[in-house]
């Protein structure tokens, strides 16, 4: 690329990357205000502390709802790794019948709005003795139509002659399967990974609804007891969202360098 | 092709949904649930019994219940009380989610709007004469309390109640050469103070507000039933089945009035420094009508402000306030035993004793008439305003709180923002709520 | 003796295996409950009582009376029409400059992700102090340019707008990774293929970036419009300013989810919301299909 095109680029990059970061740095700089500041159309805090972080370690079962949302975030992310991954490339690759109706079946998985299931769940758990357990929680996130659908698109773009090859090789169709077609997708299993980990992660509708024992709420539903019928404590909601969002980036960061890897070696003999 | 497939499958989705019905439909009638004790078993007194209580999280409340709890069980040791909160935002869901799945509390905690509701769909039993007769509660009890009284039978009794105060900065006040100790005490002074002590900027933009305006607020409550009755019109009709906001002149005046505040007077603005709870915390306004319980987050968030509470404004020589609270009911859930000690522990949690506990920590001030007059709470400065007007509040009658509230705030709105008639624009809330009255009370 | 299985009948007998658990899955914990709203949309059901009787189609006949749940379909056309072409264009174009660069390329991936990570509360709430109308960050900006302030959030016209740039910033993230993801996918070995054959750059990304990403695009316009139709969480946050009622003023912001909300929950009209809900499967269910169909080519690679 020309050297002008390059300047341009980390141009535009530079303010569309403020415009994204202004609003997270916002919320930090609100999470270290105290007193009344936190109330001020302005971004720059008056006094820094970290007060408020304290308050959240200390005050509230902070950690014990982290570890919860880790918990649950964790097992649903490798579930939904495994199976959407069988399941999309299954429809991508493999030809079988009642293929369009099911996969449109799985589709409309999509289209009702969660906050019409709760109730559903919420009798089927009741009379299944499930609530309160990490169950629960985790049950609604084992599979997802999202990622089947993601992974379906991705398997879409192998080419049916590297598997043909595997296939001759003498490889079974889950042999294929995993040692051929997966590192070809690699890229969209690293963002399926990040997606479902912080889906899962933010989850609250249902899991509020779900547990009703402080020591199984997971981290969105513990932040939610700072909102109260009168008022919101917004330091400490600032000060936990921040903390919140602290494994979501780990998280991210060890996965975007698959993003980035792509595909080298591709199998191809161009 | 894939035309065909759907619409095989909406069909095959019709008739499985109808098929469902139809198996559904025997329904499981509910054998009325509103006699009071649904069990004519004898709870003897050696019987283990364990009963559930619910409210919403709030961390003093909570607290001091543990207390409370802690308490009765030592007085009451065959009856054990658990205690479970939610989320506050969460916490209508979590009922309703639980009462359709048929378990949740013996006891709940609701706001009295939400009452009504619970009445009609069978939730909740009828106090029992023995322990809270309808004569007893309305000779002790506040008087707001009767906006409960259904078809005249009581279902819930709360331990405590709020009123609506007015909260005015001193410091704005003495900048503005006022007597910083002399708060307005009808509604001509406090439309001249918030005038003056309303300030605009050089380009126009508010710095300062007069009075707070934030319909989704406490402006509502301070519409009805206050304004409305300052300006000689009862905002509902006696037997709670008519909406009688514009019924007189009165009503028109009382609202012309308040959407006047915004409109012409301009001495606040919706939203303002978000809302005006957060404008009066931060000193961005001079006058503000909120509940006791903002005395609390007043004194965490902003405890260097100079400010003072008063009783609302008087106007026609009406003084009057609004009263809300949080209220609890006995639910069908609790038969026998359970009922039985249910009903212990409400009589526990409407003692005088535990009034006055939770009046000093929580600050919400006890249900029974007899709390106006205690000497010891009305030391505090700032909570002896609210308690004082305990005798005068009123209530205002809902069947569906939040559309209630959302056909004022569409009314003001309409006003402020579209140029809207007021008279018009109140006719049309009047029009829906009446709607919703309607249909509650049809069948 | 079973006849052995062609290698089409072995890979179909393997694409069973691969799926009955997931489909048995989605049957129980998606299918059925849906149904469960389906059948409920023709039940007068107030939630908290146990009595429903069967009123076939009564709550749809209301539904298409109501000026709300109309307002709601309005507005939530209004979201789908701005914020998906919107955010989808820009992630498309700011994943292609992020493609380029190489220099802190993994810094500016973080910064365009974070947007998705914060959480929905606290940038709501971040969100009405810069929208708001008095003294807030984006009026003073309009000032300092020297256009007149803007009512925004406490306007019937704008309102939604403020919600919708919040939409897509929140989006952005989630479209550039998958864009980025798909990009990465592409074979070098096309470009250089193009390369020799003397395409410039504008046609290198008309014939071998877009029809490659086609698989992409298409994912991204479906479930963006999916995501974007029950938009929820937004227009709850911004517009209910933490206590009031959310929806804007006069019903400006209200979107058909929310509007599903509040009837189960707040006003507790299980059957009217099923009623609701219906109504909006089928909306989405149609606009998927047409999507996929007019967008599914295929390409000859």
């Amino acid at each position: 690329m020309r050297r002008s095109t390059k300047v341009i680029a980390y141009i535009v990059l530079a303010v569309v990357g403020f415009i994204m970061i202004f609003p997270f740095l916002w919320m930090l700089s609100t999470s270290l205000k105290t007193g009344v500041d936190i109330y001020s159309p302005s971004i720059i805090p008056k006094k820094i502390t970290f007060n408020n972080y304290v308050r959240v370690i200390e005050n509230s079962n902070f950690l014990l709802w982290f570890k919860n949302s880790l918990v649950v975030a964790v097992i649903t992310t490798v579930s939904v790794l495994f199976f959407d991954t069988l399941v999309g490339y299954s429809f991508a690759k493999l030809p079988f019948k009642g293929k369009t109706p099911l996969f449109i079946l799985i589709l409309s998985t999509l289209m009702i709005p969660t906050e019409m299931l709760i109730i559903p769940w919420y009798m089927m758990c009741n009379s299944y003795g499930w609530l309160n357990s990490y169950w629960s929680l985790l049950f609604p996130g084992l599979t997802s139509a999202f990622g089947i659908f993601l992974m379906r698109q991705f398997f879409m773009g192998v080419p049916d002659d590297v598997l043909e090859a595997a296939r001759i090789d003498g490889l079974n169709e889950f042999g294929i399967f995993l040692i051929t077609a997966v590192p070809m997708v690699k890229p969209a299993l690293s963002a399926l990974g990040i997606f479902t980990f912080l889906g899962n992660w933010n989850a609250f509708l249902w899991p509020v609804i779900a547990v009703d024992q402080p020591n199984i709420y997971t981290l969105p539903v513990g932040l939610a007891l700072f909102s109260g019928e009168s008022y919101n404590q917004w330091d400490l909601v600032m000060a936990a969202a921040s903390l919140a969002t602290i494994p979501v980036l780990i998280v991210f960061f060890f996965f975007q360098k698959q993003i980035i890897e792509g595909i080298h070696m591709t199998g191809l003999k161009a | 092709m894939k035309k065909k497939i759907l619409s095989l499958i909406l069909v095959g989705l019709m008739v499985v949904s109808l098929l469902a019905a139809c198996g559904n439909n025997g329904g499981t009638q509910q054998p009325s649930g509103n006699t009071p004790g649904n069990s004519s078993a004898p709870s003897t007194s050696d019987e283990k019994v364990t009963i559930e209580y619910w409210q919403y999280f709030y961390e003093s409340k909570v607290n001091l219940m543990d207390e409370l709890i802690a308490d009765f069980q030592q007085k009451n040791p065959n009856i054990t009380v658990v205690q479970k909160h939610f989320p506050y935002d969460s916490y209508q869901q979590k009922v309703a989610a639980a009462i359709s799945a048929g378990t949740g509390p013996d006891i709940i905690n609701l706001y009295y709007g939400w009452v009504p509701k619970y009445v009609k769909s069978g939730t909740l039993q009828e106090l029992p004469a023995s322990s809270f007769s309808a004569e007893m509660i309305e000779k002790t009890f506040a008087p707001m309390v009767e906006v409960n009284k259904i078809d005249g039978k009581y279902y819930t009794i709360p331990t405590a109640v709020r009123t609506l105060g007015l909260f005015w900065n001193k410091d704005i006040f003495a900048a503005n050469g006022l007597d910083p100790e002399k708060p307005p005490k009808t509604l001509e002074e406090l439309v001249e103070y918030a005038k003056l002590l309303t300030k605009y900027d050089a380009n126009g933009n508010l710095e300062i507000e007069g009075l707070t305006f934030q319909p989704s607020g406490q402006l509502h409550a301070w519409f009805r039933p206050v304004l409305l009755k300052q300006f000689g019109q009862e905002p509902i009709s006696a037997d709670k089945r008519t909406v009688q906001w514009n019924a007189s002149e009165g009503g028109y005046k009382a609202f012309e009035f308040l959407v006047n505040l915004a409109k012409v007077d301009k001495v606040g603005e919706k939203d303002f420094y978000t809302d005006d709870a957060t404008a009066f915390i931060s000193g961005k306004a001079a006058l503000h009508i909120d509940g006791s319980y903002r005395l609390g987050s007043l004194k965490s968030q902003a405890p260097d402000l100079n400010y003072g509470v008063t009783v609302l404004p008087s106007y026609n020589g009406v003084e009057t306030s609004f009263g809300s609270f949080w209220t609890n009911g006995i639910t069908t859930n609790a038969t026998g035993a359970k009922y039985d000690a249910a009903v212990k522990f409400l009589e526990y949690l409407t003692s005088v004793e535990t009034m006055k506990t939770w009046t000093e920590k929580i600050g919400e001030i006890g249900a029974k008439n007899e709390i106006a007059n205690d000497p010891e709470l009305l030391k505090d400065e700032k909570l002896a305003p609210f308690i004082e007007q305990l005798p005068i509040a009123d209530s205002y009658f809902y069947v569906d709180e939040d559309a209630d509230r959302k056909a004022l705030m569409d009314a003001i709105d309409k006003v402020l923002l579209n140029d809207v008639d007021p008279r018009q624009a109140l006719d049309e809330a009047v029009k829906s709520v009446q709607s919703i009255l309607d249909d509650y009370w049809k069948n | 003796m079973k006849p052995k299985l062609s290698i089409k009948g072995r890979q179909s007998m393997w694409a069973y295996i691969f799926i009955t658990l997931p489909i048995l899955f989605f049957i129980c914990i998606r299918i059925l409950p849906t149904l469960y709203a389906f059948n409920v949309s023709l039940h007068k059901w107030d939630l908290l009582s146990k009595n429903k009787p069967f009123v076939f189609l009564d709550n749809f006949k209301e539904l298409f009376q109501d000026e709300v749940f109309w307002a709601a379909l309005k507005n939530t056309g209004k979201y789908i029409l701005f914020a998906v072409p919107i955010g989808l264009i820009l992630s498309l174009g700011i994943a292609l400059l992020l493609n380029s660069i190489t220099k802190g390329a993994s810094f500016y991936r973080m910064v365009v992700f974070i947007p998705y990570v914060t959480s929905v509360v606290a940038v709501s709430w971040v969100w009405r102090w810069m929208f708001m109308k008095q003294g807030g960050l984006i009026n003073n900006i309009l000032n300092f340019v020297g256009i007149a302030k803007q009512p925004f959030l406490d306007s019937t016209s704008q309102a939604i707008y403020v919600v919708i740039s919040n939409v897509i910033w929140q989006a952005l993230g989630f479209y550039t990774i998958i864009f980025l993801a798909g990009i990465k996918q592409i074979p070098q070995t096309y470009y250089e293929a193009a390369k020799i054959d003397g395409a410039s750059s504008w046609q290198r990304f008309k014939n071998v970036t877009i029809p490659m990403l086609n698989p992409t695009i298409v994912y991204l316009t479906v479930m963006a419009s999916i995501q974007t139709l029950q938009v929820f969480t937004q227009v709850f946050n911004i517009t209910s300013g933490g206590q009031g009622i959310a929806g804007g003023p006069l019903n400006s912001t209200i979107s058909v989810v929310l509007y599903i909300y509040q009837l189960a929950f707040v006003n507790y009209k299980m059957g009217y919301a099923s009623a609701a809900t219906v109504i909006l499967f089928l909306i989405i269910l149609c606009i998927s299909l047409f999507q996929m169909k007019v967008l599914d080519k295929k390409y000859d690679y």
